[in-house]
C-alpha cells in the first residue's frame, strides 16, 4: 500500500524528517506517536501533498506509484485521505455540496459517471446515521459554527463517503470529549477492511483504546526511534516519551 | 462542483466567449457630438418634438459639466468627439415587423450568445428585448404581454406610442442635471427598454433585456424606464456582452424605476461586458446611473447585480424611499480580475416613515484588480423609524489585488437604526488544500469557495440566471490561482 524509504523533509532550511522508513500493507493500522515537534504533522502533510515542504532525500510510493510526485487532488482521487487536525470552514458552501463535488471528482478520475442525486442522498443519509449526526449538518456550511467534535465527525463522514484506501488521521482525538471520541472511533472501526489501511497520528494513547492498531511507531526528532505492537503505546503512557528521546540521544 | 475539472478547463481555455464580432451592413454616424448630431439622431428615430428639446437641454447642460473624478478608478480622459453616437443594423424603412425581417446575422449573433429570439426556442416564461448597438432589434412575447395589459417595448417605440407616459416619467427619477454621464445619456440615448405594468397586474413572465455592443468606436447609451403602477409586480433582468476589441468602448446607461403604492420591482443584472485582456488592454467603460423611486406606500424595489465584466465599472443602483413603509434592497456581487476596476455600491435615501433598506455587497478581487464598495445611507428628518442593514464583504484571491470600502452614513432622524458590517477575507491556502485533499482541482476549489461567498446574493437571482451567474464567476476567475 504505502512504502516510505529514507524520507527526509525540510521546511525552509530546517530539516524536520530525517530518514523515515515505514511499510504499510493493506488492512493494517499503524499508529504514529510522539511528542510535540517530533514531526508527526509534517509526516501527514507530506503524504497528503500540502505545499511548503521540501523533500531532500528518500521516497514514498503508494500502490507502486511515486506518491510525492502527484498533485494533492490526484492523491485524493487515488484514495489518499487526510482527516485534518484543524478542519477549515468554508462559508456558504454546504456540506452536501462539497461531498458530492468530491465524490464526483473521484468517480470521474476512475472513469465512472457522476453519482445519481437520489443514490447520493441515500448513501449520505446512511453514513450520517452511522456517525450519529443530525441530517441538518448536511445542509449547513462546511464546518461553519461546528463544535470541535462536530468538525472531527464531519471529517470521518467525508471519509466514510469517499471510501479512501489510505486514511491518515492527524490528531483526530485532539479536542474531543470522551463521548465524541467514542463515536468517532466507532466510525473509523466501521470502515476497517482488509483493503483499507490507516495511519493514526496521535500524541496520546487514549485513542488507541478505541481503535486498536496493529503497529505502533514512536517518532522523535524526525526519526522513528522505536516500533512495536499495541503494547508499546501502553508503555509510553506509563513512562512518557522522555526515556525514548534520552535513549536516542545517548545512542 | 457539478462541472468536472475537464469541463472547467475547457471553459477556462476559451477566454471571453462572447468576444466575437458580427459583420453587418450598418447605418453609423460619423464620430462626433454637437447639436446637429443630436437633431439627426432624434430625426432618424422619428421622435416627437418634445424629445428633441429634452435632448438638447440635456446636451447644453452636459457641456457645462466636468467628468467626475471622485471614484476610485483610473482612466485616460475620454474623447467624446471620437465616438460614434449611432450605429444600427441596416433594415427596411419601417423597422422589422417580425423576426423574418431582422438581419439573419443579428439573429445568429443572439443565438450564439444563448439568447434565441425565436419565441418557439425561448425559455418559456421570459420575454426578451434585444438591443444591438444603438437599437432594439426584437422584443419577444409582445402579444402575450399585451393581453395582460403589460407594455414591454423598445423605448424609441414608447416615445412614439406612449408619449404621455414618457413625458410624465422620463427623467423623473434621474433628472438630466443629475450627473455627467446621466446628462450625456439624456442627450444621446438611442434605445433601451420601456416597461409599464398597469394597476394590480402581476407580470405573467420575467422580462429581460439583452444589450450587445457590436460596432467599433461606438458608445452604447441606453435608457430603461420601468413603471410599476399600484399593486403591480414585475421581475426584470438585463444581460450585457461585447466583442473583444483593443480600444475601450463607452457604455453610459440610465435606468429609472418607479414603484407606485404596493408595487414590487425586482431588477436583476448579469453584466459581462468585455473586461479587457490580461494586460488591461481594451474593455468597456461601464458608467451607469440606476435609480429607483419607491414613490408609493409599501412599495418595494430590489436590485440584484452580478458584475463580472467591464474594464471599469462605475455604478450605484439606488433607491429613493419616498413612500411610507417602502423597502429598498441591494444585493451585489462584483468580481474583478486582471486589471479590472470596479467602484460600485448603492445609495439608499430614506424619506418616508418606517422605510427599510438592506444592502448586501460581495466584492471579489483577483489578479491586479481594484474593487471598491461605495455606499450611501441617508435618513432624512421625515423618515421616522427608518432602518438600514448593510453588510459589505470582500474576498481577495492572491496578493496583488485590492479591496476598498467607503460607506457614507448620514442620519438626520434620531429614531433611525442603521447597521453596518464589513469583513475582508482571503481564500486561505488551508481552504484550498482542504478542497484539493478531497479531490477537487484548485480551479474548482476557488470557484466553489467564491460561489459560497456569494450565496446570499445568488439566492436573490431568478433560478436560471443564478446558474448562469455561477458559471460566469468560475470563468472570470480564470488564471487567478497558482
Amino acid at each position: 500500500m504505502l512504502s516510505i524509504k529514507n524520507l527526509h523533509v525540510s521546511v525552509g532550511d530546517k530539516p524536520i524528517l530525517k530518514g523515515i522508513n515505514l511499510e504499510i500493507k493493506p488492512g493494517e493500522i499503524h499508529a504514529i506517536m510522539g511528542p510535540n515537534g517530533s514531526g508527526k504533522s509534517t509526516l501527514s502533510h507530506i503524504l497528503s501533498g500540502k505545499s511548503g515542504y521540501t523533500v531532500t532525500d528518500g521516497s514514498a510510493s503508494y500502490q507502486g506509484k511515486d506518491l510525492l510526485d502527484m498533485a494533492p487532488e490526484i492523491r485524493a482521487r487515488e484514495g489518499v485521505f487526510l482527516a485534518f487536525q484543524y478542519p477549515v470552514e468554508i462559508p456558504g458552501v454546504s456540506n452536501v455540496y462539497l461531498l458530492k463535488a468530491a465524490l464526483n471528482s473521484i468517480r470521474k478520475h476512475h472513469g465512472q459517471s457522476e453519482v445519481d442525486a437520489m443514490d447520493f442522498l441515500t448513501l449520505v443519509k446512511g453514513k450520517v446515521r452511522l456517525l450519529d449526526m443530525d441530517e441538518k449538518f448536511l445542509y449547513r456550511a462546511v464546518n461553519e459554527g461546528f463544535s470541535g467534535g462536530e468538525k472531527k465527525r464531519n471529517e470521518i463522514l467525508q471519509m466514510a463517503i469517499l471510501e479512501p484506501k489510505l486514511c491518515i488521521l492527524d490528531e483526530t482525538d485532539s479536542g474531543l470529549d470522551i463521548d465524541a471520541l467514542k463515536i468517532v472511533s466507532e466510525g473509523v472501526n466501521s470502515l476497517r477492511s482488509p483493503d483499507r489501511s490507516f495511519v493514526m497520528v496521535t500524541h496520546y494513547q487514549r485513542l488507541l483504546d478505541y481503535i486498536k492498531p496493529d503497529f505502533v511507531h514512536v517518532l522523535a526528532h524526525g526519526q522513528i526511534v522505536k516500533s512495536g505492537g499495541p503494547e508499546l503505546a501502553l508503555e509510553l503512557e506509563e513512562k512518557g516519551y522522555s526515556w525514548l528521546e534520552d535513549a536516542e540521544a545517548s545512542a | 462542483m457539478s462541472a468536472s475539472t475537464q469541463e472547467i478547463n475547457n471553459l477556462i481555455n476559451q477566454e471571453y466567449k462572447q468576444g466575437f464580432v458580427t459583420e453587418l451592413e450598418t447605418t453609423t454616424f460619423l464620430p462626433g457630438l454637437d447639436e446637429d448630431v443630436i437633431s439627426k439622431l432624434s430625426k432618424i428615430k422619428n421622435e416627437p418634438e418634445f424629445m428633441l428639446e429634452y435632448r438638447l437641454k440635456a446636451f447644453r447642460h452636459w457641456q457645462t459639466m466636468k467628468s467626475p473624478e471622485w471614484a476610485f478608478v483610473n482612466f485616460d480622459p475620454i474623447d467624446y468627439q471620437s465616438i460614434s453616437y449611432y450605429s444600427a443594423p441596416k433594415r427596411k424603412e419601417d423597422g422589422p415587423k417580425s423576426l423574418d425581417e431582422i438581419d439573419p446575422q443579428v439573429l445568429e449573433a443572439y443565438k450564439k450568445l444563448g439568447i434565441p429570439l425565436d419565441e418557439q426556442e425561448r425559455l418559456a416564461g421570459v420575454a426578451v428585448d434585444a438591443v444591438f448597438d444603438s437599437v432594439s432589434v426584437a422584443t419577444t412575447f409582445k402579444g402575450k404581454l399585451k393581453d395582460a395589459g403589460v407594455i414591454f417595448c423598445p423605448i424609441s417605440e414608447a416615445l412614439r406610442d406612449h408619449p404621455e407616459l414618457i413625458k410624465e416619467y422620463l427623467g423623473s427619477v434621474v433628472p438630466i442635471t443629475d450627473n455627467y454621464f446621466a446628462a450625456l445619456n439624456a442627450a444621446v440615448f438611442t434605445d433601451g427598454s420601456f416597461v409599464y405594468i398597469p394597476k394590480g397586474v402581476r407580470c405573467p413572465m420575467e422580462l429581460s433585456t439583452y444589450f450587445r455592443i457590436n460596432a467599433a468606436n461606438t458608445g452604447q447609451f441606453e435608457r430603461t424606464l420601468i413603471i410599476a403602477d399600484e399593486g403591480s409586480h414585475v421581475s426584470y433582468l438585463e444581460g450585457c456582452t461585447a466583442p473583444m476589441r483593443d480600444e475601450n468602448q463607452l457604455h453610459a446607461a440610465v435606468v429609472e424605476l418607479v414603484a407606485m403604492k404596493d408595487a414590487v420591482i425586482k431588477y436583476s443584472t448579469v453584466q459581462n461586458w468585455y473586461p479587457g485582456d490580461k494586460n488591461g488592454l481594451g474593455g468597456i467603460y461601464n458608467f451607469v446611473t440606476k435609480r429607483a423611486d419607491c414613490r408609493g406606500e409599501n412599495s418595494k424595489v430590489s436590485w440584484t447585480q452580478v458584475e463580472t465584466g467591464s474594464a471599469i465599472t462605475w455604478k450605484y443602483p439606488s433607491c429613493v424611499l419616498t413612500g411610507d413603509n417602502s423597502v429598498g434592497e441591494f444585493y451585489s456581487v462584483a468580481l474583478t480580475n486582471n486589471y479590472q476596476q470596479a467602484d460600485t455600491g448603492t445609495k439608499m435615501i430614506h424619506i418616508g416613515k418606517n422605510t427599510r433598506s438592506t444592502i448586501v455587497s460581495k466584492g471579489i478581487s483577483a489578479g491586479k484588480a481594484q474593487n471598491t464598495y461605495r455606499g450611501l445611507v441617508k435618513v432624512l428628518k421625515s423618515a421616522e423609524n427608518a432602518r438600514n442593514y448593510t453588510q459589505c464583504d470582500s474576498l481577495l484571491v492572491g496578493d496583488q489585488c485590492g479591496a476598498h470600502t467607503f460607506p457614507y452614513i448620514e442620519v438626520k432622524q434620531p429614531s433611525a437604526q442603521v447597521e453596518h458590517e464589513a469583513t475582508t477575507s482571503k481564500i486561505s491556502e488551508d481552504q484550498l488544500f482542504f478542497c484539493q485533499q478531497r479531490g477537487l482541482s484548485a480551479e474548482d476549489a476557488v470557484s466553489m469557495i467564491v460561489n459560497g461567498f456569494c450565496k446570499e446574493v445568488f439566492k436573490e437571482l431568478p433560478m436560471e440566471f443564478a446558474v448562469e451567474a455561477q458559471a460566469l464567476l468560475g470563468l472570470s476567475l480564470e488564471g487567478s490561482v497558482g
